[in-house]
């Protein structure tokens, strides 16, 4: 290379596309579809919906702690990211945080892509070693007497936070607490507010 | 050393703080390097999800970096692509180049050369005919071994000791078929780690779980 002056990814990324596509090796309307489906269908409202039906059906929050891959699926939420997702509920004891060190392995069908910050070094690196400070920078100060669990992503196994339900929820319907549900809180970053 | 395996790591600055209506992607760019990461890696580099995480470990700091996250993407597809034989290296810096109205030869279409893979099913989970070696309950410790290749042992748990809270499905073993030497399936399990056991008797109280596969373990007495 003549020069030390770097390509930006977005230029580099149209390069690649252009590649490929000119070879017929990949199609730009099938990614249209693609991403359009990651932009608008796959996000963090599904899960919002499983954790409603969790708080307002006692039966389905059974059957979604037991076995977390079929009771999202009965929702109608599957596909890459969630072979195998496994629920684990907070509550004042004990609090659960997802982190994946190693990439950033997410559970997909339930909560999309995953947001910066989970993606970044800095929550990867840190949240294994000092998780009531991580939290805590990030706008949740839990008591001391919450023990706090971290849960690290390394196979298959997609987890996800059943939050608590909030106080003064105790009137509205499914429907009614889904908007109230946060992505943040779903992998353990934040609590459900009323 | 994988890049990748940043568990525990210090230098990092603070955590970005959530913001509630993030989109999917900041940038259009970043939703393209997506799908071509996505729509490239078995159908056009004849590789997998594991190979792909192997490749995003394999880059160097500054690739791993400084183009933020789908730039890492891009990065490792890119070498994927190379790697199989259907890009030539530099082919995408060339034709990025060119795109920006500079003069530049592209080097010719090279000779595929992807790996003799295909997988005996769709997605990750195997059955596994041999008993689990370990349960519920029995003390264990992560293996203190430094992989030569890829692997998903991070460093932070080596010869950690720990206790199995949740046997979990079976998994292909990423360590064999990110290099296409076999699905390898394995029991896995969910260990739990005193954050003491890690970090020292000043850290934090908490505990951690970290998905193991059976051979990444040995029994704790």
């Amino acid at each position: 290379m003549t020069t030390s002056e770097r390509i930006p990814a977005s230029l580099r990324t149209e390069a690649l596309e252009q590649l490929l596509t000119e070879r017929g090796l990949v199609d730009p309307a099938v990614m249209d579809k693609f991403i359009a489906n990651y932009e608008t269908n796959v996000g963090p409202l599904n899960g919002a919906k499983v954790v409603a039906r969790a708080w307002t059906d006692p039966e389905y929050r059974k059957r979604l702690l037991a076995d977390g891959t079929a009771a999202v699926k009965e929702l109608g939420f599957s596909g890459p990211q969630g072979e195998h997702i496994v629920v684990v509920e907070n509550s004042p004891s004990v609090h659960n945080v997802v982190v994946c060190t190693l990439c950033s392995c997410y559970p997909w069908p339930v909560l999309g892509l995953p947001p910066s910050w989970y993606k970044d070094p800095a929550y990867r690196a840190r949240v294994v070693r000092e998780p009531r400070t991580v939290l805590r920078e990030m706008g949740l100060d839990l008591p001391e007497s919450t023990e706090i669990v971290v849960r690290d992503s390394s196979s298959e196994v997609r987890w996800l936070v059943l939050p608590e339900r909030p106080a003064g929820t105790e009137e509205l319907s499914e429907d009614e607490l889904v908007p109230l549900i946060t992505r943040d809180a779903l992998v353990g970053v934040a609590k459900v507010q009323a | 050393m994988s890049i990748a395996d940043i568990g525990g790591t210090e230098g990092w600055g603070p955590v970005t703080p959530p913001s509630r209506d993030e989109p999917a992607f900041g940038e259009k760019w970043e939703g393209r390097a997506f799908a071509l990461t996505l729509l490239s890696m078995g159908r056009v580099s004849g590789q997998n999800l594991d190979a792909f995480r192997r490749a995003l470990g394999e880059l160097d700091r500054e690739k791993y970096l400084d183009d933020g996250y789908y730039g890492r993407w891009l990065n490792a597809s890119e070498n994927m692509l190379v790697e199989s034989g259907i890009l030539a290296p530099g082919a995408v810096d060339a034709r990025a180049r060119k795109l920006r109205g500079e003069d530049v030869e592209e080097p010719p279409v090279p000779e595929p050369n992807k790996p003799d893979y295909a997988a005996t099913a769709a997605g990750s989970l195997r059955e596994v005919d041999a008993p689990a070696a370990f349960a519920v309950g029995d003390a264990v410790r992560a293996k203190d071994v430094e992989p030569a290749g890829f692997t998903r042992l991070p460093r932070y748990v080596r010869g950690r000791r720990g206790t199995v809270e949740l046997v979990q499905p079976a998994h292909l073993l990423p360590d064999t078929h990110c290099v296409f030497q076999g699905e390898n399936p394995q029991h896995v399990y969910s260990v739990r780690f005193d954050s003491r056991e890690l970090w020292g008797g000043s850290a934090e109280s908490f505990g951690l779980t970290i998905e193991m596969y059976e051979s990444y373990l040995e029994p704790a007495s």
